[in-house]
């Protein structure tokens, strides 16, 4: 088997279920160049050393065009990239810009103080089970649950999901980097929902400006630090970037988290007997199935001896996170899940100055939600396994997620 | 006991005495328990607490966020050591492997581990330094000394000497709202430790900050009043201040003379060990049964030209101490070497500074990421066409990066295409380190040649 | 034992390896009392914590992308623990 047929077979849809043995296949050569010039980087230390190497850069216009590669697109002038598609010193502006009233150091406590109020939202959609013997975890739970949540952090109106629900799906299916689905068409697609979202948050963001909220859009509409402020079109893409970031990982942790422990019932029993275990769960759940499988954004600067491998300037780069996570020579019994794992440095919210901004967001999020589905779920099994996933191989996650159980616990 | 061949019995039932329970002592200790050394263990320390972490006593405790004895370290696992702590060891006796302690015992020991680190230098001047108001900086006990001080709102604190510890000092100081005169001998804060180039940010940082810097200074004196209290301190320009309260952050001093006498390559310098933190004796012979980590150790590091480093930082503590225990409880092959590649950090006036490598043999260098001007910057020092050490202010994201090109000698100057480069950062500048032998401050990396043991062989204390 | 701070109960000490932590600021947002960002990069945290903070502190451990800190549970020592205390006793007194 060649390893450009190995890059198929991961976007592949019908190995979607299971891509560990082809990233398994893929570590043999740590970089790899594959057919159409894309190199794969699958092991865990060189991912980690290329997400501090400044010679990589996340901005797409550093891209040497590839053939049969789809270029890319003009970004659309009215609305500029986002800052995980920038490269310092913008990123670092942007990204310092966003922290301001998001997180530490000027607001430490807004994710800490929203503890009672996710606990609240979990309990409200768990009630909602009530009558039945069988849910869709993903449309009945781990979809709505942090939509609310980025909608009620952002100052989103909840009840507008519907709208911006169509455009966060065209956005992300551009990120399928399957070079057979038309990527051109969905770059298009993804680009027309882009500026649809973007409008749509424009309108919100002015009347934020009016009369403020407790929010982020308000907060990030009206701060003024050392940095000055975001330019409208820059506030507008930050926003586009939260609520989309929000909107379509979390909701795969969750479910890739209810699928594993109905796979692992003992570790299931144990988390409903000691809600503790939920914190070194999430982090090995981050490692083992992980939301975002890789990141096929980077490109090379200079060209960067690595692993034996020259990458040359200008040549796109996949860093798959998954596979790292799963590589022996980093972690012992690597496909195993091992809920308390120890020195689990795992690579599920990348790393490096781009290293995920709504990780302590996500973290707690899936805590409270799958201790909370452990103790009130009676008996709760699998419907079938392995259920119908997505279509996306880099935000990879089940479709549907139905569940059986007898009773609920209040 | 006999400990040559295989150690099993050793690792069973052998005594091993640790000297210094701080940092480096705890690590080592921590070390031998955890690769299966159930022998004896005991602990002597002087101070009376036990091990606590020291750099928070010029960050937070100054700050006011902790208590100065609120940094006890935590412990990787149960020690189970006899500890001997309030009480100095006085003696070493290489022959008959016993250590003497101030009240008057002696512990035998099959293997011996020194970690006695460093003290304060203090102020030259004893009458001086005896003045209420002077300070020094380096145990719990000194900290919360100057913290009760500062509480009382000093008119103005006079810090002598800028590099790291007078630096965090100092902005500790303009944090809690208190006037600060920082008097540095060199051109610059941080010379010592980064060179001129990097010492010009850390001195627009300073007078951001409301520092009252002054450089190429020295204070001749400190004058107290008849109650002995310090009131104005005289400066080498003529010129004299009206000051409460004085810090003296000149360096640190190697606790070695309890050594005087004992065989052991110890002096002014620290004591000479081989890479696997074997001390070696006064003719340059390396001893079976002395072993030496944390800030008291020298010792020859392959990247750096086999040249002695003196490293008083605390991951070399800790990187020491755990190779020094691995080897104590190890033989022949199964013994590692210490290549760990030095790397520091520093917070002060809002700036996180972390640095790898070894800056000061660092002749050029090159700011390959961000801007002096901003204050956020990551830089790499080059030597004889290789990249020797980096330095970030507020990138530390990107210093692994560096940390490995030092470590595959990767070429300087840094010719290739990265984010952040900017057009101030194409070309090498000299990195402007004063002459080494005008040290200003302490610096916290010193060269120290490549002799085993220092020059004279035989050891005079520096301070009866 | 007798403890260091103030009279509290201290059941907590807590170190962070400052030359590996790269100031992701994870420890920050999830226990905001201990751990706390000093400008955009610096991390300066209370060494002890007693036991109300203690979720949050093993939250935040667990959570840094680089494990730089390290955490012990007096609780779990206390046989080794009060050797210390009577130890440094005997020789200080
Ligand atoms: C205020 C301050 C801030 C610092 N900040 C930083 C920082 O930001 N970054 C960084 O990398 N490093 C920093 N350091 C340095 C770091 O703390 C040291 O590198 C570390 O403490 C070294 O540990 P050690 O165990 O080798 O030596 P020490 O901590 O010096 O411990 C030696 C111990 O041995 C004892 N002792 C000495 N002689 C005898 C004897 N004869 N008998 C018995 N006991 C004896 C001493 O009293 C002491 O307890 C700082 C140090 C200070 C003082
Ligand atoms: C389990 C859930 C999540 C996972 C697995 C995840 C994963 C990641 C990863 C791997 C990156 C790195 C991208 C890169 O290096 O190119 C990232 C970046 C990012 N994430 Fe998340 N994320 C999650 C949830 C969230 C949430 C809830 C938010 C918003 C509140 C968010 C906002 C962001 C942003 C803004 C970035 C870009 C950061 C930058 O470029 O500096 N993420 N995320
Ligand atoms: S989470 Fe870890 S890396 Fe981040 S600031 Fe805290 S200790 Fe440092």
């Amino acid at each position: 088997m060649t390893s450009g047929t190995l890059l198929r077979q991961i976007t592949d849809y019908a190995n979607r279920a299971d891509p560990y043995p082809l990233y398994a296949e893929l570590r043999k050569t740590p970089v790899a160049r594959q057919e159409d010039g894309v190199y794969t980087v699958s092991t865990y230390w060189e991912i980690l050393s290329l997400l501090h190497d400044p010679r990589l850069s996340s901005d797409l216009r550093n891209r040497t065009p590839q053939p049969g590669c789809a270029l890319p697109v003009e970004e659309d002038p009215g609305l500029p990239v986002s800052f995980i598609r920038l490269d310092p010193p913008e990123h670092d502006r942007l990204r310092r810009l966003a922290t301001r009233p998001f997180g530490p150091p000027k607001t430490p406590r807004r994710i800490f103080n929203m503890r009672g109020e996710l606990a609240q939202m979990i309990s409200e959609l768990i009630d909602g089970f009530q009558g039945r013997n069988q849910v869709d975890l993903v449309e009945d739970f781990a979809y709505p649950f942090p939509v609310t949540v980025i909608c009620k952090l952002l100052g989103v109106p909840r009840q507008d999901e519907p709208r911006f629900h169509v455009w966060a799906e065209a956005i992300v299916a551009a990120l399928d980097p399957n070079p057979a689905e038309g990527p051109a068409e969905r770059q298009r697609a993804s680009d027309q929902a882009r500026s649809e979202l973007g409008l749509y948050l424009a309108e919100l963001i002015e009347e934020h400006r009016r009369t403020p909220g407790e929010d982020l859009l308000s907060a990030l509409a009206l701060d003024h630090g050392p940095d000055g402020q975001m330019t409208s079109v820059e506030l507008i893409a930050t926003g586009v970037l939260l609520l989309i970031a929000g909107h379509e990982t979390t909701v795969n942790l969750i479910t890739n988290g209810m699928l594993t422990l109905l796979r692992y019932p003992d570790v299931l029993k144990r988390l409903r007997d000691d809600p503790g275990l939920a914190v070194p769960l999430v982090e090995e759940l981050l490692r083992y199935e992980p939301p975002v499988q890789l990141l096929p954004q980077r490109t090379a600067l200079a060209d960067i001896d690595i692993a034996g491998t020259t990458i040359p300037r200008g040549a796109p780069i996949w860093l798959v996170l998954a596979s790292g996570n799963r590589d022996p020579q980093r972690f012992s019994d690597p496909d195993r899940f091992e809920p308390e794992r120890q020195d689990n440095q795992h690579l599920g919210f990348g790393s490096g100055i781009h290293y995920c901004f709504g990780a302590p967001l996500a973290r707690l999020e899936a805590q409270l939600a799958l201790t909370e589905l452990a103790r009130r779920l009676g008996n709760p099994r699998l419907v079938n396994d392995p259920p119908p996933y997505r279509q996306n191989p880099v935000l990879r996650g089940p479709r549907h997620l139905p569940i059986a159980f007898d009773d609920l616990s209040a | 006991m006999s400990v040559d061949g295989p150690s099993q019995a050793f690792k069973r039932h052998g005594r091993i005495v640790i000297v210094g329970a701080s940092l480096a002592g705890l690590r080592a200790a921590e070390t031998l328990r955890k690769e299966g050394f159930t022998g004896s263990l005991t602990m002597i320390g002087d101070e009376p607490q036990e091990p606590y972490d020291r750099p928070p006593l010029s960050k937070q405790v100054l700050l006011g966020r902790m208590p100065a004895d609120g940094a006890p370290l935590p412990r990787r696992c149960a020690i189970d050591a006899q500890w001997r702590l309030g009480v100095a060891a006085t003696g070493l006796d290489l022959v008959g492997k016993r250590v003497r302690m101030a009240d008057g015992e002696e512990v035998a020991f099959d293997r011996l581990l020194i970690a006695t680190g460093t003290r304060a230098r203090p102020w030259v001047k004893e009458a001086e330094a005896d003045l209420d108001g002077v300070f020094v900086l380096r145990t719990s006990g000194d900290a919360v000394l100057l913290n009760r001080r500062l509480t009382a709102r000093p008119r103005r604190v006079l810090i002598i000497g800028a590099g790291f510890t007078g630096s965090e000092i100092a902005s500790a100081c303009r944090e809690r709202g208190l006037e600060v005169t920082v008097a540095e001998r060199g051109p610059a804060p941080l010379v010592g430790a980064l060179g001129g180039v990097i010492g010009a940010v850390a001195a627009e940082l300073q007078r951001a900050h409301g520092v009252d810097l002054r450089c190429g200074i020295t204070v001749t004196a400190l004058e107290g009043d008849p109650a002995g209290r310090l009131t104005r301190a005289h400066l080498s320009d003529g010129t004299a201040l009206d000051v409460d309260v004085a810090v003296v952050a000149l360096g640190a001093m190697r606790n070695t003379e309890w050594l005087a006498g004992s065989g052991v390559a110890a002096g002014p310098r620290g004591i000479a060990c081989d890479a696997g933190c074997r001390a070696f004796d006064v003719h340059g012979i390396v001893t079976d049964d002395i072993f030496v980590a944390g800030d008291v150790a020298r010792s020859p590091h392959p990247l750096f030209a086999y040249q002695f480093l003196s490293l008083e930082h605390w991951g070399n503590a800790v990187a020491q101490a755990e190779i020094a225990a691995h080897n104590m409880i190890a033989s022949g092959p199964d013994r590692l070497p210490h290549l760990w590649v030095p790397a520091f950090w520093s917070a002060q006036f809002g700036v996180n500074i972390k640095s790898t490598g070894v800056p000061t043999m660092g002749d050029k260098l090159m700011i390959t990421q961000g801007s002096l001007a901003e204050h956020r910057f990551a830089a790499a020092y080059g030597f004889q066409g290789r990249v020797i050490a980096a330095v970030t202010f507020d990138q530390a994201r990107w210093l692994d990066f560096y940390r490995k090109l030092i470590e595959s000698a990767a070429p300087f100057p840094l010719d290739f295409a990265n984010v952040d480069r900017r057009p101030e950062g194409l070309r090498p500048v000299p990195a402007e380190f004063p002459d080494p032998s005008l040290p200003s401050h302490g610096p916290t990396v010193t060269l120290s040649g490549y002799s085993p043991s220092d020059r004279r062989v035989t050891f005079t204390p520096a301070h009866a | 034992m007798a403890n260091p701070v103030e009279g509290k109960q201290v059941l907590m000490r807590i170190v962070v390896d400052l030359n590996r932590c790269e100031g992701y600021a994870q420890c920050a947002f999830l226990a905001p009392d201990v751990f706390t960002m000093h400008g955009e990069e610096a991390l300066m945290y209370t060494p002890h914590a007693d036991d109300a903070q203690r979720e949050h502190v093993v939250r935040a451990a667990a959570a840094c992308p680089v494990q730089a800190i390290l955490v012990d549970q007096w609780a779990d020592q206390r046989a080794d623990e009060p050797t210390v205390a009577r130890e440094a006793d005997v020789h200080v007194g």
